[in-house]
């Protein structure tokens, strides 16, 4: 019984998040593939978190009539894509074109990435030296080790007693 | 340097922050692509039945086109400012957007109506051709048609000194029509 439940919560679920795409009639495959495409790969101008496929907006709504009545007629990708652009801007889409305006989005983060990973290792670096100074005798290094056992065993002694 | 660069971050982030709340950087607005380009072209009944209002009825010295609605409660907010602007002088086409011809008229009739025209925009069509995505939004075109500045949200008495004002004054200096 509790399966059955959990089941038709499911489906019901499949049905809203279907709701919004449901309405409309292609005439083959590749235009309803179009539009899937387009209404995930297409942002929201009023809820600008969410697609032209998630949106529940008026807006949203009316771009998706737009972008059906244009596949219909036969339009493609490109097209539809240039349409939205030209009356919106770049901001419209999800992944944003290459040029020299974007840089600093698309490249900004590995360059942060690439600064940060040039810190990092300069502190391990750093750490490491303070560890294992260069230049130990084979007899200090051996004596460091011994010390160091020891001093693990003793701290280890005291947690138990704790 | 670590806390060199953590000042650096701040100072960005805390500027950017009183920025917001100032009201000078508003993040949720979308750049128009349309700045510097020709009006897009439309026909649409006119409100008061009087045919229609077309692109040609935007090419007349400094014009606005202010986006608006009877739903829309920001578009009440700026309404003042929009009379203030009509009695000096500015000529303002309205495009109704999205809305019922009686709610608008009742609207206008309670308010008062600034707007030398009104073009009915019922299905919100011409407003995806303006790159429109909600009310109030206000377009300032010039006496060829091209648009020179678009104001995303109510029209403010900062927004009519600092930009609308200095721009209308450039607009006229070439232009003939007296409107």
């Amino acid at each position: 019984m509790r399966s059955l439940i959990f089941i038709s919560l499911l489906l019901t679920g499949l049905a809203i998040n279907a709701a919004p795409i449901a309405t409309f009639k292609f005439d083959n495959d590749q235009q309803e593939e179009l539009f899937h495409k387009l209404s995930q790969d297409l942002r929201c101008l009023v809820c600008q978190n969410n697609s032209i496929g998630d949106s529940n907006a008026d807006l949203a709504k009316d771009l998706r009539n737009e972008m059906y009545g244009m596949i219909i007629q036969g339009k493609n990708e490109q097209q539809i894509v240039d349409f939205m652009v030209q009356r919106y801007g770049d901001f419209v889409l999800y992944n944003p074109p290459m040029k020299p305006l974007t840089w600093v989005l698309w490249f900004g983060p590995a360059i942060i990435f690439v600064i940060a990973l040039f810190y990092a290792l300069r502190i391990i670096k750093a750490q490491r030296s303070d560890v294992a100074p260069q230049g130990m005798k084979a007899s200090e290094s051996e004596r460091l080790k011994r010390l160091q056992a020891e001093a693990e065993r003793t701290s280890h002694r005291q947690d138990q007693q704790e | 340097m670590p806390l060199i660069i953590f000042g650096l971050i701040a100072v960005v982030l805390v500027t950017a922050m009183m920025k917001i709340k100032s009201g000078e950087l508003r993040v949720r607005e979308v750049p128009s692509p349309l700045i510097g380009k020709m009006s897009p072209e439309f026909s649409l009944p006119s409100l008061y039945g009087q045919g229609e209002v077309s692109t040609a009825d935007l090419k007349c010295g400094a014009t606005l086109l202010n986006v608006w609605a009877s739903w829309c409660f920001a578009c009440r907010q700026e309404h003042e400012a929009i009379t203030w602007l009509a009695n000096n002088g500015v000529r303002i086409v309205g495009l109704n957007y999205k809305d019922q011809p009686q709610d608008a008229k009742q609207w206008l009739q309670r308010l008062g109506n600034p707007y030398s025209l009104i073009a009915s925009d019922i299905d919100g069509r011409v407003g995806i051709d303006w790159g429109v995505y909600g009310a109030p939004e206000t377009f300032v075109i010039d006496e060829q048609g091209i648009i020179r500045d678009k104001h995303i949200g109510p029209v403010t008495q900062k927004y009519i000194e600092e930009k609308l004002q200095p721009l209308i004054e450039d607009i006229r200096k070439t232009s003939s029509c007296e409107a």
